[in-house]
């Protein structure tokens, strides 16, 4: 029994730290996709601000500074599919492709260019990167059965940004459902025209949406690269970008929701690294290779609308153009 | 109403855009304290300066043809797909299967078979997504995304736990003897050395001079273009949309196929560990840039040829630039052809109605 | 100034001097090489109801568009009691006291009445203390207006005619002095138009301004002071509402003097061709729109069905056409049963006779980017070539062959169809489905968005269908071209078959009161509030339901 929690506790510990990148994602994709504008380019975005923040982590020896420059990275990347998007009323899904595909060129290329390590940036140790907070009490309480070492193993011991993505989600219910920012949000990804007649500018409204989606999926990035791993490697985001906008899907783009799918992706994983090499009765061995398409087929069948359909925002995917 | 003449619609705004992508890719380049100039002539001298660089240019050229008419088919009935990448990776199962079953038998009979089977491959792998759109609503670009990876984790198991042979240490399935490779074309054409090009190319000039026919010249083409441009009236036309997107979806993912006959059939002469290595994602820029029209892919296709056979002349002689550059280049392309493509059109529209003006007026 | 004033209506009374609330002096608008609107001077006097009246395309909602900042003018000069202003956008014509229902409402469907009247007028970041304020000033509004609505209710869930009431309690929340209704009847039921103008009465009384843009004749007559008429672009006209007549505004409309009669003798019908037997359809959202109709079409006869948009009209028509899968029933046309299953049913349809003009030719009679050669033979394209191949020298031929017969502008063939006008687009739509001598002919709104002269082309070519015996079902929301067309009239509401009329005999109101159900449990009038001199509002009808034009391809 005692074994039992100790194991649980692990998983589930090792669940929140899955968990992270895809809320962060997943929340970002809901802002943009809130205000009407489909975002493929997550995945990108996620990379680029994983390459960033480990490139300035390692040139800086700031983890801050790094963590700044994967916003900035995604904030660039926003800004492309924005101008694409929102100022040229291109096509939403091409800019996404193209932003992901500039993302994989350019941090292997530049990561090649500027560390010579075959597309890895320096191992980050340190102040490079966001290291375990422990929070009051947790060593004194450890010995505490079960509660204690809840405390201790799961909600004590994370870095920054975990709890920073675990608060994102009030956060975000609470400004979508309660600000006015939150309703004109809304209000923009289901019919523009009320905000356009209204006196507001859906353009400003839109890029709003973009800037929020790239501080909170560039923190993601940051997250994978000076976080969860000590330092970038290529293509590291490994289609988290697109798990977390089948999971947004899922939720339908609500926060509260999204939070739990995220999670279970994260348990999903946690579990997966706990299969493998195991030997199991009737199947025998997991190929570790059915194992990593797991969450893959899962985002399929969870999108083929086998458990629930799903309404998107009316406006999403549609360049705003006042009609004539 | 920014109205351009036809001729600047279909030839001048393309290669402006173009254009665009290969300045800002000149510009990165330049940002890491490279010569882009200099990486140009390079390049133009690895794709064509010798016999078996131009081999590979248009051996490059072929995989390109095939992947960016797997794009420009599944876009005309409104369809993104980016999927030939896992379903040229699937083609290339077919092609070995077929390949080791009749190993040795002369390639006259084994050539039209490894196209047949590797476009069944290819084809249902590309039907699922074309189906789960169709039926379920699933977007179609996220569906075939996810079936890369799907692809790419299924493949890792069987070539290394079922086709590998025992005592090989790569990844990769048993060899198909000479006789039964498609041939190269070295053995007809002096010219091309060394280089891996071999019969595919005529089958992909063949696939671009169908797709033209089908798509234009045919019923089926007229209903795909119906469905693409308004999938309500290819209703009202009494085309059944569900079939079709599966249909289109499976030839898309044959064609993409193609690419293993060339690689698999053709050069390798095994399957071996992730040989798509890309190809399958140029296909997007190709049909992005070739405006999904059988000439443009061809043009298309034979600009990344240069770029990538030119890219390896690159990365022995500028070891700064390495091969991701062109992944670059082939993010901007789409950029700037798919998504911006509208960016310069207005500009443009000014300024060829003011020049019409002035010249109007002298 | 975007926070409202519970109090606006008690502002004490303007001076004198200036009795105009709004004035345009040269006003200019081009759309591209369009000219939407010329030199346009309007003078509108506070506190009375002014009219637009002007065809499709005269540049009525354009104008009104510019004055609400929606779209800024080229040139010109707007006054609002006499202070001549820059308007720049929406915000800041409300902020003039500027209000403008649409004829689309600008409604976000999934919000509660609440969230869509404080949106854009929300006094802080925060939204409590906004709802709070505005569900206490929404009551007041009820009170002084008789604008009653639950502020708690999803607006998807509201009727046509409440979330117009929204639309016009949102202008009033913002502090309208003036408010701009683009055809506002044209959603509603006769009832509730007639509570729509009763509402404008007592608004008028409490010295507010408004607006009235209509193509309907009646409904000027019936409540405007003045009257001012449009044409292409131009300003024709203003006049007293008293001191002109229907037939006058119509020649100014139109430039000429209009026939609105179509010549026809009498039907000759013979064996049923199109027989509907307990059809049960249901919408894209599987809401049952169509409840067990059942009629017959005879050859030689045109069956109009007349109703107000949004009864089951358009999901019935598509029905038919084998567009829609029906939950019950049989359609059979010339005696074979339609089989229906899959989402190709309309190759069967047509297979078996049976053609079909749909009510919106963008959305799905025409694709616009094809060229007009390749939109002639759309849903006959199997017909073009033996194998695989498409017969496109053939097709060209047919495509002449229309063009020339059906008067298409300008002839050309490589044309992108997108680049023809309503009218043209139209022919080539009916040409197509005429000219191959169907058995039976099924018309949605063959003239919307036509021009007159097409209009009297378009109304000979469906008689001349009908005299060559063929079967011709025709639904319209325009009830004078359904009266004039057609030999029978049935009626549907909410789904059902509720009436059938003859047109000869017919009494408007009659048809108007079975429009809106004759049921006694499906009543929505208010019974014994009708003022006599009200009456004529009840033949008012309809022309398009947003829901039938929001689906058009964005692409």
């Amino acid at each position: 029994m005692e074994q039992l929690i100790v194991d649980l506790t692990l998983i589930l510990d090792s669940t929140t730290r899955l968990a992270v990148p895809l809320i962060l994602a997943c929340l970002a994709g809901l802002y943009s996709e809130r205000a009407g504008i489909v975002d493929i380019g997550l995945e990108g975005k996620l990379l680029a601000g994983a390459f960033a923040a480990a490139a300035t982590a390692a040139v800086t020896g700031s983890a801050w500074l790094g963590l700044l420059a994967g916003i900035g990275a995604a904030l660039v990347f926003s800004g492309i599919h924005g101008l694409a998007s929102i100022n040229f009323k291109g096509n939403q899904a091409i800019s996404g492709v193209a932003l992901n595909f500039l993302a994989a060129g350019l941090t292997t290329f530049l990561g090649q260019s500027w560390f010579k390590r075959g597309g890895y940036t320096p191992q980050l140790s340190g102040d490079r990167r966001f290291n375990p907070i422990t929070l009051p009490f947790a060593n004194e309480l450890r010995e505490v059965p079960i509660i204690g070492q809840i405390y201790y193993e799961l909600i004590s011991g994370h870095n920054i940004i975990t709890y920073f993505a675990f608060i994102a989600v009030p956060v975000t219910a609470w400004v979508l459902f309660r600000t006015r920012f939150g309703l004109r949000l809304r209000a923009v990804g289901e019919n523009p025209k009320a905000i356009d007649t209204a006196g507001i500018s859906v353009t400003r409204l839109r890029y709003q949406a973009l800037i929020i989606t790239a501080v909170l999926v560039g923190i993601g990035g940051a997250y994978l690269s000076i976080a969860q791993s000590a330092g970038f490697n290529n293509n590291m985001s490994a289609g988290r970008g697109y798990i977390a906008l089948a999971a947004l899907i899922f939720a339908k783009w609500r926060p509260g929701p999204a939070l739990l799918v995220c999670l279970m992706f994260g348990f999903l994983d946690a579990v997966q690294f706990r299969i493998q090499g195991q030997e199991f009765p009737i199947i025998g061995e997991v190929p570790v290779q059915a194992i990593q398409a797991l969450p893959y087929i899962l985002t399929v069948i969870l999108l083929a609308g086998f458990v629930g359909r799903a309404v998107a925002p009316k406006a999403s995917g549609i360049p705003y153009t006042k009609e004539r | 109403m920014n109205t351009l003449p036809r001729w600047a619609d279909i030839a001048l705004l393309p290669v402006l855009n173009v254009v665009l992508a290969f300045l800002v890719g000149g510009l990165i380049v330049l940002a890491v304290g490279q010569n882009p100039l200099e990486a140009v002539g390079i390049m133009l001298y690895g794709a064509f300066g010798y016999g078996s660089g131009f081999g590979y240019t248009l051996y490059y050229t072929t995989d390109f043809i095939f992947a960016g008419l797997a794009v420009s088919l599944a876009y005309h009935a409104g369809l993104f797909n980016i999927g030939p990448e896992g379903q040229a990776y699937v083609g290339g199962l077919g092609v070995i299967l077929i390949g080791l079953a009749l190993n040795g038998t002369h390639w006259a009979i084994m050539f039209p078979l490894m196209i047949i089977v590797g476009a069944l491959f290819g084809a249902t792998w590309a039907f699922v997504p074309g189906y789960l759109q169709a039926k379920r609503g699933s977007h179609i670009v996220i569906t075939t995304i996810l079936f890369n990876f799907i692809a790419t984790s299924m493949m890792s198991y069987i070539i290394s736990r079922q086709l590998k042979p025992a005592g090989v240490n790569s990844d990769e399935s048993a060899p198909l003897e000479a006789i039964t490779r498609v041939p190269q074309l070295r053995t007809f054409i002096d010219l091309f050395k060394n280089s891996p090009v071999n019969l595919t190319f005529f089958l992909a000039i063949a696939a671009l001079i169908f797709v033209y026919w089908l798509i234009w010249h045919t019923k089926f083409g007229y209903a795909v273009r119906s469905l693409g441009n308004n999938p309500v009236a290819a209703g009202y036309a009494g085309i059944s949309n569900q079939k079709l997107i599966m249909i289109v979806m499976a030839m898309a993912g044959a064609l993409a196929a193609m690419v293993a006959v060339n690689n698999v059939g053709g050069v390798q002469g095994r399957l071996i560990l992730n040989f798509v290595n890309g190809a399958g994602f140029v296909g997007v820029a190709v049909a992005f840039m070739g405006r999904a029209h059988p000439v443009g892919v061809g043009l298309s296709a034979l600009l990344f040829g240069i770029l990538y056979q030119g890219g390896q002349e690159l990365a022995f002689q500028m070891p700064g630039i390495t091969r991701e550059m062109i992944v670059t280049i082939q993010a901007l392309v789409i950029l700037f052809t798919g998504a911006m493509g509208d960016m310069l059109r207005a500009p443009l529209a000014r300024l060829l109605t003011r020049a019409g003006a002035t010249a109007g007026g002298k | 100034m975007t926070s409202p004033n519970p109090s606006d209506h008690q502002r004490p009374e303007r001076a004198a001097d200036s009795s105009l609330a709004i004035e345009l002096i040269g006003i200019n608008k081009h759309f591209g090489p369009v000219h939407a609107n010329r030199d346009i001077n309007l003078a509108i006097k506070r506190g009375t109801v002014h009219g637009i009246v002007g065809e499709n395309g005269a540049g009525k909602s354009t104008l009104m568009s510019i004055l609400y900042g929606f779209y800024t003018a080229d040139s010109g000069e707007i006054r609002v009691n006499g202070v001549p202003h820059a308007i720049t956008d929406s915000r800041h014509a409300l902020a003039l006291g500027i209000g403008m229902v649409h004829q689309h409402f600008m409604l976000v469907d999934n919000f509660t009445v609440l969230e869509n009247i404080v949106l854009g007028a929300e006094d802080s970041a925060l939204l409590r203390p906004t709802l709070n304020k505005a569900r206490e000033h929404l009551k007041q509004l009820a009170r002084d207006y008789g604008l009653e609505i639950n502020p708690d209710a999803i607006v998807e869930n509201l009727s046509v005619g409440q979330q117009q009431r929204v639309e016009i309690l949102k202008a009033l929340y913002r502090g309208a002095e003036t408010l701009i209704l683009d055809e506002p009847t044209g959603v509603l039921t006769p009832a509730e138009a007639d509570h729509l103008f009763r509402i404008l009465r007592k608004l008028r009384e409490e010295g507010k301004t408004i607006i009235l843009i209509t193509h309907k004749l009646r409904e000027i007559m019936a409540i405007t002071d003045e009257v001012s008429v449009m044409r292409q672009g131009t300003m024709v006209q203003t006049l007293n509402t008293s001191d002109t007549s229907p037939e006058q505004l119509a020649e100014l409309m139109v430039g000429r003097r209009v026939l609105l009669r179509v010549e026809k003798g009498p039907a000759n019908p013979g064996k049923v061709l199109l027989d509907v037997k307990d059809l049960i359809v249901s919408d894209d959202f599987k809401v049952p729109r169509v409840k067990n109709v059942s009629f017959q079409v005879r050859a030689g006869e045109i069956v109009g069905i007349a109703g107000v948009a949004g009864n089951g009209q358009s999901e019935l028509l598509e029905s038919i056409a084998g567009m829609r899968d029906q939950l019950g029933g049989t359609i059979s046309v010339n005696g074979n049963v339609l089989s229906l299953d899959g989402d190709d049913g309309a190759k069967r349809a047509r297979d078996a006779g049976l053609a079909h003009v749909p009510e919106d030719r963008l959305r799905m009679g025409l694709i616009t980017n094809f060229a007009a050669w390749e939109n002639a033979i759309l849903g006959y394209q199997d017909k073009y070539g033996s194998g695989l191949g498409l017969d496109i020298a053939k097709a060209r031929e047919t495509a002449t062959e229309y063009m020339k017969k059906f008067d298409v502008r300008p002839a050309s063939l490589d044309l992108k169809t997108a680049n023809f006008s309503g009218g043209n687009q139209q022919k080539i739509v009916l040409a197509r489905e005429m000219e191959r001598d169907p058995d039976v002919l099924i018309v949605g709104q063959p003239t919307r968005g036509v021009d007159i002269g097409a209009i009297e082309f378009i109304h000979n070519q469906i008689i001349k269908m009908r005299d060559a015996g063929k079967a011709i079902l025709l639904v319209s929301v325009e009830l004078d071209e359904i009266r004039s067309l057609s030999d029978r009239i049935l009626v549907m509401f909410d789904g059902h078959i509720v009436g059938e009329a003859d047109p000869a005999t017919a009494d408007e109101t009659e048809l108007g009161l079975l429009m809106t159900g004759s049921h006694p449990d499906r009543v929505v009038t208010e019974p014994g509030t009708l003022p006599e001199h009200e009456t004529p509002i009840q033949q008012t009808l309809v022309q398009m339901s947003p829901k039938n034009n929001a689906g058009r391809e964005t692409n």
